[in-house]
């Protein structure tokens, strides 16, 4: 491809780098991102994917912009209250760049839909906020072989890990199961400072441009945890479990399921 | 080109030339970084420019980045030439 004049001036801290260049930049362009949640992590994940010039974005969310989720979410503004946050997210993306086709989804994943919304995206993102869509999606993307980008937020902690489809562990090989309803409080319950997700969804938004070009060492088998509080960053080695129910040498998850919901107020992060 | 360095130019077989005066730093070298990704290692891309820095600034970012600077050349009043072999595996 050539790039157009505006677009030279627009990726040209990105073409200097030895990394990407021109070719990297293409790649960028390319590609086609799904991002699982528009709130908290998705706002500054989805941002710099935008930014970056992912060619296709897909943004997923059923939610409406509550004034509340304004302390974090910062794709959304005052006036969006009310709207859906995938539209929202749409204008905040196309006011930056006019290259990325936003294409949104105000659907509630599950196990009739997911497959079908991830299966035409290179890489996919899990911003959402409930143990019920990480397990969907990391089931739905091991079964069809997509890079997936884990995040997640609580209180001042936030941890963040790649999970490559038969090159390393699953979230399932972190935790086969989820946790018994009610054990763990959402955010809701629980509280989460704002700065959090942009630390969080920033660091998944740089993997997913690490996998789509290729370079640098992702966090493949490795679980970053970022503590805002005592401000530390501690890696925790994650290794494939061979009794893994989902990619292990014998699984018993042949096929995907839709857990309960832990608390009927949850809203994606 | 628009025959303007013809007298200049030597007998050099360029694989491409980059006429990018009027450009400054960094764009410069965002462009001649971009006309090497279009030929292959080993080929010889000829840049013409008239910013000054930028005969100083381009051929340290070709050589950081692997490329072979050949020389550097004022070729008149107001411009100059830099010549680079593109690096990598031939």
């Amino acid at each position: 491809m050539e790039f157009t004049e505006e677009q030279i001036k627009r990726y040209a801290r990105h073409i200097i780098l030895p990394e990407v260049g021109g070719e990297g930049q293409e790649k960028l362009l390319s590609s086609k991102i799904l991002l699982i949640g528009a709130g908290g992590l998705g706002a500054p994940c989805g941002y710099y994917l935008g930014a970056a010039g992912i060619g296709t974005l897909g943004i997923v969310d059923f939610d409406i912009v509550d004034l509340s989720n304004l302390q974090r979410q910062i794709w959304h503004g005052t006036k969006d209250v009310g709207r859906y946050k995938v539209d929202s997210a749409k204008d905040s993306i196309e006011r930056i760049n006019p290259d990325v086709k936003v294409i949104t989804y105000k659907d509630k994943i599950d196990s009739a839909n997911i497959k079908e919304l991830i299966k035409d995206y290179d890489v996919i993102v899990d911003a959402t906020d409930n143990f019920p869509a990480r397990y969907l999606i990391n089931d739905a993307c091991h079964f069809m072989n997509k890079p997936l980008v884990y995040g997640s937020i609580f209180r001042f902690e936030g941890q963040v890990t790649v999970f490559l489809p038969d090159k390393g562990p699953c979230y399932r090989c972190l935790f086969s199961t989820p946790p018994p309803p009610g054990l763990v409080p959402s955010c809701q319950e629980a509280g989460v400072l704002g700065v959090l997700p942009g630390v969080i969804g920033a660091i998944q938004a740089n993997e997913a441009i690490k996998i789509t070009l290729g370079v640098g060492n992702t966090l493949n088998g490795r679980l970053l945890i970022y503590d805002a509080l005592d401000m530390k960053f501690t890696e925790m080695k994650l290794r494939k479990d061979k009794c893994c129910p989902l990619c292990g040498e014998n699984p018993n998850i042949l096929d995907l399921i839709d857990y309960e919901e832990f608390c009927e107020l949850y809203h994606h992060e | 080109m628009d025959g303007l360095f013809k007298e200049n130019d030597r007998t050099d077989n360029y694989a491409k030339e980059l006429n990018i005066k009027g450009e400054i730093c960094p764009f410069t070298f965002v462009r001649s970084k971009l006309a090497l990704e279009k030929i292959k290692p080993g080929e010889i891309l000829r840049i013409i420019v008239d910013y000054e820095p930028a005969i100083r600034n381009v051929p340290r970012s070709m050589t950081d980045q692997g490329h072979k600077v050949l020389s550097i050349n004022k070729i008149n009043d107001t411009d100059y030439e830099i010549i680079v072999e593109k690096g990598g595996k031939k």
